[in-house]
């Protein structure tokens, strides 16, 4: 299509926790300051900033975005924050792309901030204020209840057990404790501890779930000239898509994510793959939820329907495997800060793929990574392809 | 990349003081079926991308942009929100279809500041949680604060500031969008209640409710619709900090950075020369002093002077908001700056009615997001 190239050229992030002492800004600006230490990079060579982070309403800041400008390295720059949600982490790399691609710009600062620990004594109150304020709200619904609708769903439509579903919290979880800014990883874990924790909302139990968290990620994008000055090795962002579907999310099959195949269809026809199960090395689909693991790995149409859960029983998706899902250790392990928790995901593809993953680093030098991000009422998909 | 981008349809539901018989749904299908009839567009087959921009507090909504694809036709499409104002988010679109990725995409931002009942502790809740909101300032009182200082640095007076709502909401009579026109004189505006001395009630804009939607378009494939293209020939933005005490409160170096940047884009190495008419933020009436110098169609303190000779009048040398600005069309929150570039389109198409100006071929869109942001955005259109 004669676009223009664009890489990841560096990247750095903050701990994951679950109570930050730092305010967002600083947050952010930690993460920013170690993306362009790992790139040997100044602001002053920054063109342009994008911003992603979820709901206002964690951190109690009208027009967040404004109010986190400066932590950003945005100072008297261009800056623009989009938002789909908690699909934001893997869609800000993506408006990062198109800021570098349309060429106005050279470089771009993408950053990720989350601080849910302000809301108290726990977001999901913050949480009630997504739904349609005539229909839905006065029912007092949260997030945990229709994610449990939509597990629910999912298990009785190709009679899934819950502990097929665990094997994926045990997996994540035990590959994050390799992550030095893990949250929780836990090298002992087992299915047994899963099927024991607390029920929140039946069938999704404490460990179903991934944390509340404070944290935040930076990357730095470069067009295909600047890159190659300034890394050996850039990883380029080679295809992007992302979709959202309507809000009357009570009227979709909540077994399958449509949006999420959408989206990976774009995303793979401007990667030119033709063939996702052999052509992606790694994945890095959204897990705040177990079961959401495989079923977006079905969405990103890398198991057929229903089959993930076996794929995951056959270790197919340990690091080891064939297709190696989630080496970071995922949402389940490192940490959910909404918008910073899909930058993640890049930033580990970005390691991974330069081979600097350290303990969790995937063998078998791999080429090429997808990474996925999920969110609002069960409805949107974001999807970045990368390669070297 | 690099393609041409042209705006090649605009809808527009309202501007209204209050719409208590229409959701905000209601008002974005107006305006998106107005806007798809004029491009000759199906969004459903016609339209790859789609952006919005909104924020939350002013929504009421938590994860806004859950509620922004039906009313568009854009369920399962690729869309999002731009939390900014509206003309970022036509920046946003400008970007997808200038790489390639895209050729048509469609933008759109409303307002339904009727339903917010406490604007300003809402606006309050933008201030530093750390190190401002304690001191329990009311955000108007920084736009008070920030006229007192340019008043005492000598940049304009406090007739030429009155003499910049006289003649917005004089334009704005002459505009049917328009929800704020009104005849009046310096003296009322001077007379009317102070909300943070020295600005007057009259002084800030009052609020509207609405919805714009635009289609933006590669010239390609816009020659193959119906609609009357304007063209995008350079748009910018950019933010200064957001900090109270280390911002520049004299220069608006966010007005002056995003017109730099729109300008450079455009090739436009003379603005005053090159740019024929204006559209810049009256969110406050010395706002649009302080915008003109920053977005360099003034010299320093001279803004003040040229809007009291009557060069910024619609037969003026250099028409400013002919379509009456935020303070006659009405403040419409993260709106405004579509609002703007409405009224830039309409006039170099020639179809802005009572209010048309001669011979106009470019025109310059500028937009701020209001206090206590830095941020702003400017697009320069050519027909």
């Amino acid at each position: 299509m004669g676009l223009r190239r664009v890489a990841v050229v560096g990247a750095g992030m903050t701990k994951f926790v679950r109570r930050a002492q730092e305010t967002g800004r600083e947050l952010a600006w930690e993460a920013v300051s170690k993306a362009l230490e790992s790139c040997e990079m100044t602001l002053d060579q920054i063109d342009c900033v994008v911003m992603g982070t979820a709901p206002d309403a964690f951190d109690g800041v009208h027009m967040k975005s404004e109010w986190l400008a400066d932590g950003a390295g945005a100072w008297g720059k261009p800056y623009m924050r989009g938002y789909v949600g908690g699909g934001t982490g893997v869609f800000a790399p993506a408006q990062g792309w198109y800021h570098v691609a349309s060429g106005l710009f050279d470089t771009c600062l993408v950053v990720c901030e989350e601080k849910m620990s302000p809301t108290q004594p726990h977001p999901q109150a913050a949480f009630n204020s997504i739904f349609d304020n005539i229909t839905e709200r006065p029912l007092g619904p949260n997030l945990l209840w229709i994610f449990a609708i939509e597990m629910n769903a999912y298990m009785n439509r190709y009679g899934l057990k819950k502990e097929d579903i665990a094997l994926v919290s045990v997996k994540n979880k035990r590959n994050a404790a390799d992550h030095p800014a893990s949250l929780l990883g836990d090298p002992n874990i087992t299915v047994q501890d899963v099927l024991n924790s607390e029920v929140l909302a039946w069938p999704v139990q404490r460990l179903d779930v991934s944390p509340v968290t404070d944290g935040a990620v930076a990357i730095v994008l470069a067009a295909d000239s600047v890159a190659r000055r300034v890394t050996p090795k850039p990883i380029w962002i080679e295809g992007i898509g992302w979709c959202l579907d309507t809000a009357y999310w009570t009227n979709r099959d909540l077994s399958y994510p449509t949006y999420v195949e959408e989206a990976a269809r774009r995303a793979y026809a401007m990667a030119g793959i033709k063939e996702p199960r052999k052509e992606i090395h790694i994945a890095e689909p959204y897990d705040p939820f177990d079961y959401k693991e495989l079923h977006h790995l079905e969405g990103l149409m890398l198991f057929d329907k229903g089959q993930a859960p076996e794929a995951t029983a056959l270790g197919i998706t340990q690091r080891n495997g064939d297709l190696p899902v989630c080496p970071s250790g995922g949402l389940l392990g490192v940490g959910n800060p909404i918008a910073a928790a899909g930058l993640m995901k890049i930033a580990e593809l970005f390691w991974q793929l330069r081979g600097e993953a350290g303990k969790r680093q995937v063998p078998g030098n791999p080429r090429r990574g997808v990474a996925q991000a999920w969110g609002d009422l069960m409805q949107v998909g974001t999807v970045v392809v990368m390669g070297k | 990349m690099n393609r041409t981008v042209e705006i090649v349809g605009v809808g527009w539901s309202g501007f209204r003081t209050i719409s208590p018989d229409l959701s905000y749904k209601e008002m974005i299908f107006e305006a998106a079926t107005r806007a798809y009839t004029e491009a000759g567009i199906d969004p459903r087959n016609d339209v790859q991308g789609f952006v919005t921009a909104a924020e939350d507090y002013h929504e009421g909504t938590s994860i806004f942009d859950e509620y922004t694809p039906d009313q568009l036709g854009s369920a399962l499409r690729p869309m999002h929100t731009i939390t900014g104002d509206g003309l970022h988010a036509l920046a946003a679109a400008y970007m997808k279809i200038a790489s390639g990725l895209m050729d048509v995409v469609v933008v759109e931002a409303h307002s339904k500041a009727s339903n917010i009942l406490t604007l300003d502790h809402i606006t309050a809740f933008a201030e530093d949680p750390t190190f401002e909101r304690p001191l329990a300032i009311n955000p108007i009182a920084l736009a008070g604060l920030e006229m007192q200082m340019l008043l005492s640095a000598g940049r304009f007076t406090l007739e030429q500031c009155a003499q910049v709502v006289v003649k917005n909401k004089n334009n704005a009579l002459a505009n049917p969008a328009a929800a704020h026109g009104a005849a009046i004189g310096r003296k009322t505006v001077l007379e009317s209640q102070v909300v943070a001395s020295p600005l007057t009630r009259l002084m800030a804009a009052p609020h509207a409710d609405g919805a714009i939607v635009m289609v933006l378009a590669d010239s390609d494939t816009a020659k193959r619709l119906k609609g009357k293209p304007v063209r995008i020939r350079g748009i910018g933005w950019a933010n200064d900090t957001p900090a109270l005490d280390s911002r520049d409160w004299l220069h608006a170096q966010y007005a002056r950075k995003s017109a730099e940047m729109a300008y450079r884009v455009a090739g436009i190495r003379h603005p005053r020369s090159e740019i024929d008419f204006a559209e810049v933020d009256d969110t406050f009436a010395y706002k649009e002093l302080q915008h003109l110098e920053a977005l360099q169609l003034a010299k320093p303190g001279e803004a003040g002077i040229l809007t009291a000779q009557g060069a910024t009048e619609r037969d003026g040398e250099l028409p400013v908001n002919p379509g009456g600005g935020c303070l006659g069309v009405g403040s419409l929150l993260d709106a405004n700056g579509l609002a703007r570039v409405l009224e830039v389109v309409l006039q170099l198409r020639g179809e802005a009615g009572a209010r048309q100006l001669k011979n106009v071929k470019t025109g310059l869109a500028f937009t701020w997001r209001g206090v206590p942001t830095t941020s702003g955005a400017a697009v320069v259109l050519s027909n």
